[in-house]
């Protein structure tokens, strides 16, 4: 049966032995990691009995705040894995220059800045983006839950099963060569016609459902969940960066899953969409994935935004400055964000004018950006400023993003840009601004917000260490990128002719072994944290003197998160409670109406997984087998009415009445 | 600025403590947010479509030297077809009728005309697809018939998931009458299915009057 290459071909497509890259000892040895690492945990899952509980409490549940943790989760972990990827990368060009190859064939050298790219922005960037939006919306207006719970869980794991099939395309065959966007014709079938496109593209089509629906969901809940009395003027701004980010959300994917699906016809069914023949045209894919792609820019940055605005008017202990102004700044920003998309191609030739319309948005994009700056500014002013992790993130993210933003400005100008256009500049420039803009955010967000999910501070001493590393690690990595792109240095090169370049490499290459320290810091302030966690426990549920409504509740909060739904009368409301002297109600609860855990969304993200794998390898049973296994599942669903419980008063007077306990211990 | 404090005024009487939370609360109906939420689905499916008109915009006129709109298209059937789908919508629309007389069975009479004409819709469809491809003009002949059939073959995707749903839908309505859930779902499909229905409009007059036009 073995020999018969027919039968073989239908059950195992281009699956082969040679798929599996046992010569490359760099993968070999990663394999062997990743492996004892994931046969550690499930033994030790296994050993202490963790199954029946991550099953009931993690990975069935629909409560906002489980979920928004497993993205956390699921983002810290890819951006380990994006990391290794960025480092590999620092170090060939450090070391690759004249007679010395580096240590990375071409082959893998290309998978690894296509991998490096998708990685942060679609697992790293986007879980923890989604996930912070998923823990802290709901707290801040006051809901019980998201609009749509089950379809919330569904939206992570469908965004985990992405990031699983980006992972599994590590040891089985190869990923996508061609770049993060996968430009056409490199990645149609003629270019790339091993496994690495279709790996690419059916990892983010899974995880882009994940991302449309959770989009949905939170506008949804935003928009009808809010407690009575918060008008959209008294949402604070982090809610309302949320806001317009799922709108951002909800407007740009469709149009990477048409885009991406119109590659996959092309690469599947012999299309002539984005082909040099028959009549197609490259550049209209570049036009549409831009058109999703500066929106997600934008996706990425605006909830990061919000960030800053609470952690800058909580530790100085005032009101934000310019609250209004930087609600409008925000939508401005929305709305602009669709109508730069050609700057990333003004080497396209649309000719002047066009290219001059587009350079003039981009430019004024800098005005709201720039107002919420002063806002900022204005807000520390005359305040009293707690130099806590939050805020100190913060104020590296005001100095480091105005570099990053300049630059843009810089690039906006479409003959500068015909120079700098491909360059390390421009690699230089986008790190500035995601890293310093979105991942300075998370980390404030994180610091910020890890009492409220664990009833416990991070561990100052390792944040600050790694907020340091980080810092120092990031000028030292990037500002020799900008100096290279001056001088005519273009991106995703492995090997380079000219010494004199070299000691540029070599700091930047110094640069991303500090950022590696900042991270293995923030991996120590996690573990020391949560063994020193009595010490750093915080029981007011109000550890930074917070304004907003989650700091009204427990930390963590509840399974329900309000005992009593919070009524709002001002625009910093729990402030506004408060200064009211506000008293927490002690009896009268009432059962609690919530919704039910379920386990249809993993099973149907795991089914779109082997859907996903059927497509890439040309299995054409096992696809067709997980599709009719999808629906199945989802009509199925569909005929369970039973979704919702209350959780009985007795519960609810329990815990509460546990925190009446602990309240009144912390102000004895 | 938004400094819409409302702070009681300080008269001269003791302030009214102002309500912090509610105290008498009653269960939120469940699905309140269902149709606001299914419209924005609708509208973010109604940007794939922008995109395949766009993409048909900018490939339509690219025939690579094979066949042009007016080589291929038969607007009579074309008409027939659009009847087929302008008439389930109407017929939907009795349905929902009926629902709101809380009818059990006409409801789902009307459902199953709408999904015969529905049917009748992709029958034609498919006909006609199968002519095109049997005179060589595939999907893959130039970049205007990939776009022409990506265009019109996601929609027709979109109908026979509406049919996929209806049958489901009649079902749950059989099984468990119509309460509030169904309800809800049925109004789910009907926003769907008149989607669709403005989306053949779209596709009717870009690709098939002005295709003729061309």
């Amino acid at each position: 049966m073995l020999d018969n290459p027919a039968l073989l071909k239908m059950l195992f497509g281009r699956l082969t032995p040679e798929s599996f890259p046992i010569h490359e000892p760099i993968l070999v040895a990663t394999f062997a990691m990743v492996a004892l690492g994931g046969v550690a945990v499930v033994a030790a899952i296994s050993y202490f009995r963790l199954w029946g509980y991550l099953w009931r409490e993690w990975i069935t549940s629909v409560d906002h705040k489980r979920i928004g943790v497993m993205y956390m989760i699921l983002g810290l972990v890819m951006l380990l894995r994006g990391f290794a990827d960025a480092i590999m990368m620092r170090i060939q060009q450090a070391v690759a220059f004249g007679a010395n190859d580096g240590y990375l064939p071409a082959h893998h050298y290309d998978q690894i800045f296509t991998a490096h790219g998708v990685i942060m922005i679609f697992f790293v960037a986007m879980p923890l983006v989604t996930g912070l939006m998923n823990y802290v919306v709901p707290l801040q207006i006051g809901a019980r839950d998201v609009s749509f719970p089950f379809l919330n869980n569904f939206s992570f794991w469908m965004t985990a099963a992405g990031a699983a099939i980006v992972m599994m395309s590590l040891f089985v065959g190869e990923f996508a060569r061609t770049g993060w966007l996968a430009y056409p014709p490199l990645s149609g079938i003629a270019g790339s016609p091993d496994v690495g496109v279709d790996y690419y593209i059916w990892a983010l089509q899974v995880a882009g459902v994940g991302t449309l629906l959770s989009g949905i969901n939170l506008i949804a809940t935003i928009v009808k969940m809010r407690a009575p009395g918060m008008t959209m003027m008294r949402m604070p701004v982090f809610t309302w960066t949320s806001l317009c980010t799922n709108v951002l959300i909800v407007a740009a994917f469709p149009v990477l899953t048409a885009v991406l699906a119109l590659l996959s016809l092309d690469r599947y069914a012999d299309t002539a969409f984005f082909t040099n023949t028959m009549g197609g045209n490259p550049m209209m894919y570049v036009n549409l994935i831009w058109i999703w792609g500066h929106p997600e820019v934008y996706i990425l940055v605006l909830p990061l935004f919000g960030v800053f605005s609470e952690v800058t008017s909580t530790f100085s202990g005032k009101r934000l400055f310019g609250y209004s102004s930087m609600v409008y700044a925000t939508v401005v920003i929305t709305i602009l964000s669709y109508l730069v998309w050609l700057h990333h191609f003004f080497t396209m030739g649309s000719g002047a004018s066009v290219n001059s319309f587009f350079g003039i948005t981009t430019m004024v994009i800098s005005i709201p950006t720039g107002a919420k700056i002063f806002n900022w500014l204005f807000t520390m002013y005359r305040g009293r400023i707690r130099f806590e992790l939050p805020m100190m993130w913060t104020i590296a993210f005001m100095l480091t993003f105005v570099i990053g933003g300049m630059t843009g400005v810089l690039l906006a100008v479409p003959p500068a840009d015909f120079v700098l256009h491909n360059s390390l500049f421009l690699v230089a420039h986008f790190h500035n601004v995601i890293i310093a803009g979105v991942l300075f955010g998370l980390f404030a967000g994180i610091n910020y917000w890890f009492p409220k999910a664990f009833g416990f501070k991070l561990d100052p001493f390792w944040g600050k260490v790694s907020f340091w590393f980080w810092v120092t690690g990031f000028y030292f990595a990037f500002m020799p990128l900008y100096v290279l792109g001056l001088m005519g240095v273009t991106r995703r090169l492995r090997h380079f002719e000219d010494p004199s370049l070299q000691i540029w490499f070599v700091i930047a290459a110094f640069g991303a072994v500090l950022i590696a320290i900042g991270i293995a810091a923030m991996l120590v302030q996690f573990y020391v944290s949560i063994r020193n966690r009595e010490k750093l426990r915080d029981t007011t549920g109000d550890p930074w003197h917070g304004r907003t409504l989650e700091w009204s509740t427990s930390s963590p909060p509840p399974a329900y998160n309000f005992a009593f739904t919070p009524v709002v009368h001002d625009l910093d409301a729990w402030q506004d409670m408060k200064s009211r002297g506000y008293r927490r109600p002690v009896d009268g609860f009432r059962p609690i109406h919530m919704p039910r855990n379920t386990g249809a969304g993993v099973i149907l993200a795991a089914l779109s997984t082997t859907f996903a794998v059927g497509m890439i390898w040309y299995m054409w049973w096992l696809a067709a087998i997980s599709l009719v296994g999808l629906f199945a599942v989802a009509i199925g669903h569909s005929f369970n009415y039973r979704r919702d419980f209350h959780i009985p008063v007795e519960d609810v007077a329990r815990a509460e009445g546990e925190r009446t306990h602990l309240l009144a211990a912390a102000e004895a | 600025m938004a400094s819409t404090i409302t702070l009681p005024p300080a008269t001269g009487a003791a302030p009214r403590a102002p309500v912090f939370h509610l105290v008498d609360e009653h269960d939120h109906a469940e699905g309140g947010s269902t149709m606001l939420g299914f419209w924005i689905y609708l509208m973010s499916d109604c940007l794939i479509f922008a995109v395949l008109f766009a993409c048909y915009g900018v490939l339509g006129g690219s025939y690579a030297g094979g066949p042009s709109p007016r080589d291929l298209f038969e607007l009579p059937l074309v008409a027939v077809n659009t009847a087929m789908l302008l008439l389930s919508s109407i017929t939907y629309g009795f349905a929902m009728l009926a629902m709101e007389k809380g009818r059990v069975r006409p409801t789902q009479l009307w459902l199953a005309v709408t999904g015969l004409f529905g049917l009748a819709f992709i029958g034609i469809e498919l006909h006609e697809f199968a002519g095109m491809i049997a005179e060589g003009a595939t999907p893959q002949r130039s970049a205007f018939l990939s776009a022409f059939f990506t265009l019109v073959g996601t929609h027709g995707l979109h109908v026979t998931m509406g049919l996929i749903w209806l049958v489901t839908l009649m079902a749950q309505v059989g099984r468990h009458g119509l309460i509030r859930a169904n309800r809800r779902r049925l109004m789910c499909l009907s926003m769907f299915w008149h989607f669709l229905d403005v989306v053949w409009i779209g596709v009717f007059t870009f690709v098939y009057l002005l295709g003729m036009l061309r």
